[in-house]
């Protein structure tokens, strides 16, 4: 891939694989893909399809244990192991994290001012609470946090304020690359509605390249670049925004986006069944129990990633390429195992 | 139900009670009147705070009613004896929002979903048995052996959730009350739990009330959707009158505020700003004005407006100016008692004109702001400036259209 000279980060088949009684759960399994600075990609899929592990992995907060694998290369070094020292290092200056539940993150005992002198001097032993406050400030000016409550304590802000603050914490230190897992999740809708809109607006203010996890797709298709459509820890398909909600290729993609509620929703439709299990995936590919146009080859091997002329990349058979496929292959699949309805995620 | 309320006492601390002094209320539920046709939906939606659970707690004697009625049938059942109501929510069932809270996890499913009946001692034995076999093939678990002996952890989330609409079905409801019942499952799930309450629906002739902040789900699913804000109702009526031609400005702010998949259609649009206010001390006037981009002069502006005002200015200028500007007005501190008439103090060695000047300034810069139209009168006095703002009334819901508003446009 030509893509690589430019990019923040480039992710060459990544694994993460977590230990178990009965094998290794194989949560993130062989992800490439690349991110430009100041782009934001979307990071879509069910729940238990490995989005969260990809997003702690890369900044190493997994737990002990976790078995890690693949090439890292970020703003053209290679990455420090995951979990060094080194890797730890980086933490907070270049590599920043945004959660799900912003008062658990939030020290009530502590003002704001204090949380962003904590975070500055930690990175940067000299600072003087003057320089602190500058730059505290013009980060809560993004966010639309007025200077009149830089000395007030967390629990005097309401939900939305109190993510408005950590992203703000997250994007004090000007990291290059930020991941935000579910921010959004746990507030209103209007709340919700102006947090995308003040993420949509980062790469403007701010050049930070964003991994956003979610599992709303409106959100994807308002304030990301790109997007990844992560299946059982691989992703299956990966492009442009738009061109992947405007004419998606994995089968996968069409049927998350068309089991979506939305207000254009005038029929319910589900994918049956549920994300395979990580440990003992079914063979081939990990969709084809699920997959409405399954062919006998996709019961038997794998599908190679494939760059497709609208630019999106799949992993789907349905794309070929033919030279690959055995004879017959293209037959629609004989045997499929009744799937019970309750069976679900 | 007529003229519901709901009102929680704040606690305060120990000396204010033992005084007994008036620490106040929040009005959870402020004044609602509903009506719910057998085999109808309807849709209470609006963001967290709004009251929306716990009007629907009200119906099932889940909450203290300080006023009003609740009347199922011809039972009111506001005042009635817990005995009684005991035996009413036998046909009032609730499905909660969080399965995993909502499951005991010592209980395995047999247990769970047979509870019910053992409380109201109505079977017992090999009859408990089958009738939990049946409710629970009847949401999809099936074959029901293979779930009986499950505990909530062996399950996920969606069966979880599947389970606690077997458990409320099991008494032979009438109304079903679903508190937010697809809004902790998967994207994928929700589609299937929500064609499992329209099925059940169809062959158990169930009426629903659907509590939710999900306006794309409420469109689907609701034959009449309340609109609900700080314990009003602030619009209600037919699902397709609202979605063709929302009124209230906080209904097409929710309208608006649904992310579109669709990119082309993905446009920019004006969100109303802030959140929900507290609801112990809400706003004058129409408690949604301060958000309101349609606000105008009777919508009830006063003090803590323009506390939001001058911060918001004080969000967009520089670090310079901001500190120049601060000094300048002094404690703005006294703005958060909400009154009409407001006095903004100038800071020391500092003079009302000089709070005038500032302003002045603000107003130049976005004079299309609402709440300029609410000022009846700005001047300086000696030691500031006095702002006097015009008296708000508070709308009530009246009919407009096909469809109940509750604001001052209509």
């Amino acid at each position: 891939m030509t893509e690589t000279s430019h990019g923040v980060l480039s992710v060459r088949d990544l694994r993460v694989w977590y230990g178990t009684d009965r094998g290794p759960a194989k949560a993130v399994n062989g992800v490439s893909f690349d991110l430009r600075p100041g782009e934001t990609l979307g990071l879509v899929g069910e729940s238990g399809c490995g989005k969260t592990t990809l997003g702690r992995g890369l900044l190493g907060l997994l737990p002990r244990g976790a078995f890690v694998d693949g090439d890292v290369t970020f703003k053209g070094e290679p990455m420090p192991p995951l979990g060094s020292k080194e890797h730890r290092a980086l933490r907070g200056t270049e590599l920043g994290m945004i959660f799900q539940e912003p008062m658990t993150r939030l020290n009530p005992l502590m003002r704001i001012s204090e949380h962003f002198e904590e975070t500055m001097q930690a990175h940067e032993p000299g600072v003087s609470k003057d320089q602190v406050r500058h730059a505290a400030l013009e980060v809560l000016r993004v966010m639309g946090i007025p200077p009149t409550r830089y000395r007030s304590y967390p629990h005097e802000f309401s939900g939305g304020m109190r993510q408005r603050l950590m992203i703000a914490l997250a994007l004090v230190l000007r990291p290059a690359f930020i991941v935000a897992d579910e921010p959004t999740t746990a507030l209103d809708v209007l709340v919700e509605a102006q947090i995308i809109k003040i993420l949509a607006d980062l790469r403007r203010e701010f050049d930070t390249a964003l991994l956003l996890i979610t599992h709303n797709l409106g959100i994807v298709a308002e304030a990301c670049d790109r997007v990844a459509v992560m299946y059982a820890g691989r992703i299956v398909e990966i492009g442009a925004a738009r061109e992947v909600f405007r004419n998606p290729e994995h089968p996968y993609t069409q049927e998350l986006l068309r089991s979506t509620i939305s207000l254009a929703t005038t029929g319910l439709t589900y994918i049956p069944g549920a994300p395979p299990s990580l440990i003992t995936p079914p063979p081939g590919c990990l969709f084809h129990p699920r997959c409405p146009h399954a062919m006998r080859v996709c019961s038997e091997q794998h599908p190679l990633p494939l760059q497709l002329d609208s630019g999106q990349r799949v992993e789907c058979w349905l794309h070929g390429p033919d030279d690959q496929i055995p004879t017959g292959g293209r037959e629609p699949m004989v045997m499929r195992e009744e799937l019970s309805l309750a069976d679900e995620a | 139900m007529r003229d519901l309320r709901v009102h929680y006492a704040l606690r305060g601390g120990t000396l204010a009670r033992l005084f007994g002094r008036d620490v106040g209320t929040v009005k959870a539920v402020d004044g609602v009147d509903l009506e719910i046709a057998k085999g109808e939906v309807l849709g209470l939606v609006g963001e967290s705070g709004s009251g929306k659970s716990t009007l629907g707690r009200a119906v099932l004697g889940l909450a203290p009613i300080t006023e009003g009625s609740i009347a199922y049938e011809d039972t009111r059942i506001e005042n009635l004896s817990s005995r009684r109501l005991r035996e009413i929510r036998r046909d009032l069932q609730m499905i909660f929002q969080d399965p995993n809270a909502a499951l005991n996890p010592a209980m395995d499913m047999e247990t769970a979903v047979g509870h019910p009946l053992k409380i109201h001692k109505l079977a017992r034995g090999e009859e408990l048995r089958r009738r939990v076999i049946d409710a629970l093939e009847r949401v999809g678990l099936s074959p029901a052996g293979l779930f009986m002996k499950k505990y909530p952890s062996d399950l996920s989330g969606g069966q979880k959730q599947r389970a606690v609409i077997a458990r409320s079905l099991i008494l032979d409801p009438v109304l079903l009350i679903a508190d937010e019942p697809i809004s902790m499952l998967d994207m994928s799930v929700r589609s299937k739990i929500l064609q499992l309450m329209l099925d059940l629906k169809a062959d158990l002739d169930l009426t629903y009330i659907y509590i939710t902040h999900d306006l794309a789900s409420a469109k689907f699913f609701c034959d009449r959707i309340a609109i609900m804000y700080l314990g009003r109702v602030v619009e209600i009526g037919d699902t397709e009158e609202i979605f063709a031609d929302p009124k209230h400005p906080y209904t097409q702010s929710l309208v608006g505020a649904i992310p579109d998949m669709d990119p082309d259609r993905a446009e920019p649009r004006d969100l109303p700003r802030g959140e929900i206010p507290d609801a112990a001390s809400p706003p004058l006037g129409c408690a949604f004005h301060p958000r309101c981009p349609k606000a105008f002069d009777r919508c009830g502006w006063e003090s803590r407006d323009l506390r939001i005002l001058l911060e918001t200015h004080w969000t967009k200028v520089p670090e310079s100016e901001y500190d120049a500007e601060r000094a300048i007005v002094g404690d703005i501190d006294a703005l958060d008692v909400p009154s009409h008439t407001s006095v903004l103090p100038a800071g020391g060695g500092h003079t009302g004109a000089d709070v005038q000047r500032v302003l002045d300034t603000i107003q130049a810069d976005d004079p299309a702001e609402p709440l300029w139209k609410g000022v009846r009168d700005r001047r300086v006095t000696g030691s500031g400036v006095e702002v006097d703002f015009h008296e708000g009334e508070d709308p009530k819901l009246r009919p407009a259209g096909g469809v109940e508003v509750a604001c001052h446009l209509y």
